[in-house]
């Protein structure tokens, strides 16, 4: 179709239509004159004869019009023109759905970063990570590693990894760097090609400590060698072990989980050198993190599954002793599989559900602001209808206005999100570790704001509809504004009442649950941890990072716990292996003294295991409830002691004094006397059930990591500097973390925290909102009852009759959402409970808190239109008429 | 009262004009007074649906349109119909007529089809 020119030849179409419909209504004028009628009812008749001129041009015109795009121009002219008449409207409409969309695009764009976006590696919808056992284990022994690898026929290639810091010394400042230690066939399996250099296969093992090889991340190419592409082949020091650099990582790979990111990999028979440990060839220590792999083609899951609990049940068979619960299951791995995953989806799903409400929300206020507006102009309505208008055309514009709003709501919306996302992708919540979430916005982000504008705008713009198809030209003109209203003032239930209380009902929701999390958050800062984190300072390093062997370790660990002793106003230093808390720790499987058969199943409990000095308890404040702590003299020639909690006492032995100087069972079958009983406290989440945990002298059972932990009143910062210092003093080469242990339990509370931020920020939305429908329904009451107002103040109605008459509905609807939505939030604080720890709807503050923000929600939203009621003069009122 | 022609079934009136023109071109004008005439007056065009009307014959090719001086010395905009407006007429009549004749056959049904 040539209909490129025709758009070019368009205006001088639409100039011979005029013109010829000109010449037309002459030419019909004079033929009537001559027939003895004078000029005048001659051109009279003739105009009567065509009807209007415009509607006429309008119709021949879109004949021509090519998918009408120039009457939808035209359409948007008009739009534009309305609202910048009603600038305060506009902009109200268009920031509320700015925050709407923009809470949603958020929200959906990390949803979008975490599930929805695959891993950046080839092929990532056919990776799996294995889980193991009711309780979805991933961690995997070396060995178990090796079987299910060489036996599995599932499996394209597994491949497993492990996180692990290090002391890296680059030549120039030694300091720690987290980087994963993985299998030989890690990039191979995952398909992964050097950016520069070559990577590690596993041809290059040769057993352990056969491959001192290095590959490092391009971000950290880029900021630790400016990109300096003879970084290939040099040797650095991991750990105080020499290790060659091979190769560097393409800039787009940063490893198998979506918010951890490493700066090198090293290959996992090094294990010696950079963990300190010997386990390679010890099938009870499950040390890798993950193992993973891509399922072949044409293999399904379940096939996978089956395939992998042949080999679970033939390692059970050869290896009772260690290998138990041997069956395998599948999940994703950005998340860590199901130890995450559910999780995280399950609150970012709520979160997204939260949104999408706010957004209903936003989109019922702008749907009651729509009809009063429609209400305010239709006597604007009638005479278009009246002087010929469709109502097709008149809806049009409607829509056309509330889809111009809403896109440009969307627009800033998105433009706010994309802002949000940026920040929140630089945010390294837990310091210590190298953790974000990259969560930029893309184009599925872009398009669900675009999709999301375009819905609310065609939802909030329908609202009107059935009251333009109703209005009657005529009625209207009659009677005026005020005879429309007549009609629609009654005492009927509409659906712009429901919509308001819809509204408040979900505003009361988000602020009792933001409430609840808020004061959950505060209860479990103040609870009982089993050891109090303020006023401490913690220290943590590796001594294996510096190049000291077990032998020469406890010396040191001795030396370090006496110097930041003698720093002033310190009151007491213990070293514990992994701080409680820490987003870490070590679990082993104990047995009754009585157990001869050391396997799994037999254990009487598996717990989490500190090895502490004898000063921790005092410095970490654990009480002891039975028995004493540990001393000096807990050495490796001393027999062999713990110190148990509460829980495992009771557990094991019936009772806490019961417990004292019985004996239990390691899981290498050591026997161990009880010295101690402290109370129980939390070691790996806040929100976990109590569990068993055992305390086991340092100088008995070497740690691999260790953290100092300092107990002063002084200022945080001088003592910190201070203990960097005196502990530099023994040796300069020591990687060094310190912060206060408020600080160290971000990983615990991170959960917690981010529950609460998000449901405040949407608690804070729904309240704005709903003040805005509060205030529009109010304000809009007031001011179409403002006569019947003005006659009963007339009539001598006092102040509080005028306010009940005015705003009695307002404050109505206002109790009924109030109470739906506080009985729908208790029931969702039950689910809030699983994140933040001791979140419990049964506060009485919580529910005066409810109750109050709802008073002072209604109270603010009502003022101006309670000031505009009250100050009605009759007077001038009934003069305006 | 007379018919409107907006009245009768979609495409009469494009038919009616298009063989109106096949007489002889026409301008607007002069095409209302035709149709006026040569249906006794039963048939009255609005200038309301003639003008979209022949923008759409305009449009589809059917017809042409040219500025010149009419015969009573007007400038006026004269429409002449084009071959493919020619076979587009002739089709229309012949569906137009068998249409007539079912129609006639069902409102009188004792009458044989004689045509």
């Amino acid at each position: 179709m040539n209909w490129l020119p025709s758009v070019f030849r368009r205006g001088k179409l639409y100039d011979d239509l005029s013109e010829e419909i000109r010449l037309h209504i002459e030419e019909r004028v004079e033929q009537l004159m001559g027939q003895g009628m004078s000029r005048e009812e001659a051109e009279r008749e003739a105009r009567r004869a065509f009807g209007s001129r415009t509607v006429l041009e309008e119709r021949s015109r879109e004949v021509w019009q090519w998918l009408s795009v120039e009457s939808i121009g035209g359409d948007i002219r008009f739009a534009v023109r309305q609202l910048r008449r009603s600038p305060g409207f506009a902009i109200a409409a268009i920031l509320t759905l700015a925050l709407a969309i923009g809470a949603n695009s958020v929200v959906f764009g990390v949803l979008n970063a975490l599930f929805l976006r695959p891993l950046n590696v080839p092929h990532p919808q056919s990776l799996y990570t294995l889980e193991r056992g009711g309780y979805k284990e991933q961690a995997t022994s070396y060995p178990d590693y090796l079987d299910l690898r060489d036996r599995n026929r599932a499996f394209d290639a597994l491949t497993g990894y492990i996180l692990v810091p290090v002391g890296l010394d680059t030549g120039k400042n030694p300091s720690q760097v987290w980087g994963y230690e993985v299998t030989g066939n890690y990039f191979d399996a995952l398909d992964i090609h050097p950016f520069l250099g070559r990577f590690f296969h596993e041809a290059d093992e040769h057993g352990p400590n056969s491959a001192p090889y290095l590959v490092i991340s391009y971000a950290y190419w880029h900021s630790q060698f400016q990109e300096d592409r003879t970084v290939v082949g040099r040797v650095v020091l991991v750990n105080k072990h020499p290790f060659t650099i091979l190769g560097v990582a393409p800039p787009e790979f940063s490893g198998t989980l979506l918010f951890f990111f490493p700066d090198f990999w090293a290959p996992m028979v090094q294990q010696e050198q950079i963990q300190g440990l010997k386990v390679l060839d010890s099938r009870g220590d499950r040390d890798i993190f993950m193992v993973l792999g891509h399922v072949k083609p044409g293999m399904t899951p379940a096939q996978a599954i089956a395939d992998l609990n042949s080999v679970g049940s033939y390692l059970e068979k050869s290896y009772p002793k260690t290998d138990a619960y041997m069956t395998y299951t599948l999940a994703r791995p950005s998340l860590v599989g199901d130890m995450l995953g559910p999780a995280v989806k399950g609150f970012l799903t709520g979160m997204m559900l939260l949104a999408g409400l706010i957004l209903l929300a936003a989109c019922a206020n702008l749907g009651s602001l729509f009809a009063a507006r429609a209400a305010d102009r239709s006597r604007e309505v009638a005479l278009r209808l009246a002087l010929g208008a469709t109502r097709k055309r008149v809806l049009r514009g409607v829509f056309t206005e509330a889809l111009l709003i809403s896109l440009a709501g969307g627009a800033w919306g998105l433009f706010g999100s994309i802002a949000v996302l940026g920040q929140l992708s630089g945010w390294y919540p837990v310091p210590q570790y190298p953790m974000h979430v990259p969560v930029y916005a893309d184009a599925k982000v872009y398009a669900a704001a675009l999709l999301l504008a375009l819905v609310s705008g065609f939802l909030f713009g329908a609202v009107p509809v059935r009251q333009i198809l109703r209005t009657n030209p005529y009625e209207v003109v009659k009677a005026g504004a005020a005879g429309i209203l007549a009609g629609g003032g009654g005492r009927r239930v509409t659906l712009r009442d429901v919509l308001l209380v819809a509204q408040i009902a979900m505003c009361a929701v988000l602020v009792t649950s933001s409430l609840v999390a808020v004061r959950g958050l505060v209860r479990s800062m103040n609870s009982n941890f089993g050891f109090n984190p303020r006023n401490a300072m913690l220290a943590s390093t590796s001594l294996r990072m510096a190049g000291y062997s077990d032998d020469t370790m406890p010396g040191m660990q001795r030396r370090m716990i006496e110097a930041v002793e003698k720093l002033p106003g310190v009151r007491s230093v213990g070293l514990v292996s992994q701080i409680p808390l820490g987003g870490g720790g070590a679990t082993q499987d104990v047995f009754t003294d009585e157990t001869e058969d050391l396997r799994t199943a037999k254990a009487a409990a598996n717990v989490q295991v500190f090895q502490i000095s004898p000063d921790y308890l005092r410095a970490a404040q654990t009480s002891l409830l039975a028995g004493r702590s540990f001393s000096w003299h807990d050495d490796i020639n001393a027999p062999r002691v713990a110190v148990v909690n509460a829980f495992l006492a009771r557990k094991i032995f019936g009772s806490v004094p019961n417990a004292v100087g019985r004996y239990f069972k390691l899981e290498n079958g050591t026997r161990v006397q009880v010295a101690g009983v402290v109370e129980d406290g939390k070691y790996y989440q806040l929100t976990e059930d109590p569990r068993p945990a055992i305390f086991l002298p340092f100088l008995q059972s070497t740690p691999n990591q260790m953290c100092l932990v300092v107990r002063s009143d002084r200022d945080t910062e001088q003592l910190a500097a201070e203990v960097r210092s005196s502990l530099r003093d023994l040796d300069p080469s020591l990687p060094l973390t310190i912060l206060t242990w408020v600080q160290g339990l971000n990983v615990a509370l991170f959960p917690a925290r981010v529950a609460t931020v998000a449901l405040g920020v949407l608690g804070t939305m729904g309240a704005m909102l709903s003040i805005t429908g509060i205030f529009g329904m109010a304000a809009y009451s007031v001011s179409k009852r403002l006569r019947e107002l003005g006659i009963r103040v007339a009539l001598g109605a006092q102040r509080r009759e005028v306010l009940e008459a005015a705003l009695g509905r307002a404050v109505r609807l206002l109790s009924i959402g109030s109470i739906a939505g506080l009985v729908l939030g208790l029931l969702a604080a039950k689910v809030l409970a699983s994140i933040v720890y001791q979140a419990t709807p049964r506060d009485p503050l919580v529910l005066a808190g409810v109750v109050l923000a709802m008073a002072l929600l209604g109270l603010v939203a009502t003022w101006i239109p309670a000031q505009r009621a009250l100050s009605v003069n009759p007077l001038a009122l009934l003069r305006e008429e | 009262m007379e018919n409107s022609a907006r009245d009768l079934f979609p495409g009469a009136l494009e038919m009616m004009i298009l063989q109106s023109l096949r007489r002889q071109p026409a301008h607007g004008y002069a095409l209302v007074q035709h149709i006026q005439q040569r249906s006794n007056s039963l048939l009255q065009v609005e200038e309301g649906s003639l003008y979209p009307a022949l923008q759409r014959l305009l449009k589809a090719k059917l017809v042409k349109a040219e500025w010149g001086v009419s015969s009573t010395n007007r400038r006026v905009r004269t429409y002449q119909i084009t071959p493919a407006g020619l076979r587009h007429l002739e089709q229309q009549i012949s569906s137009f007529e068998r249409m007539f004749e079912g129609i006639s056959l069902v409102l009188d049904p004792g009458k044989s089809t004689a045509s």
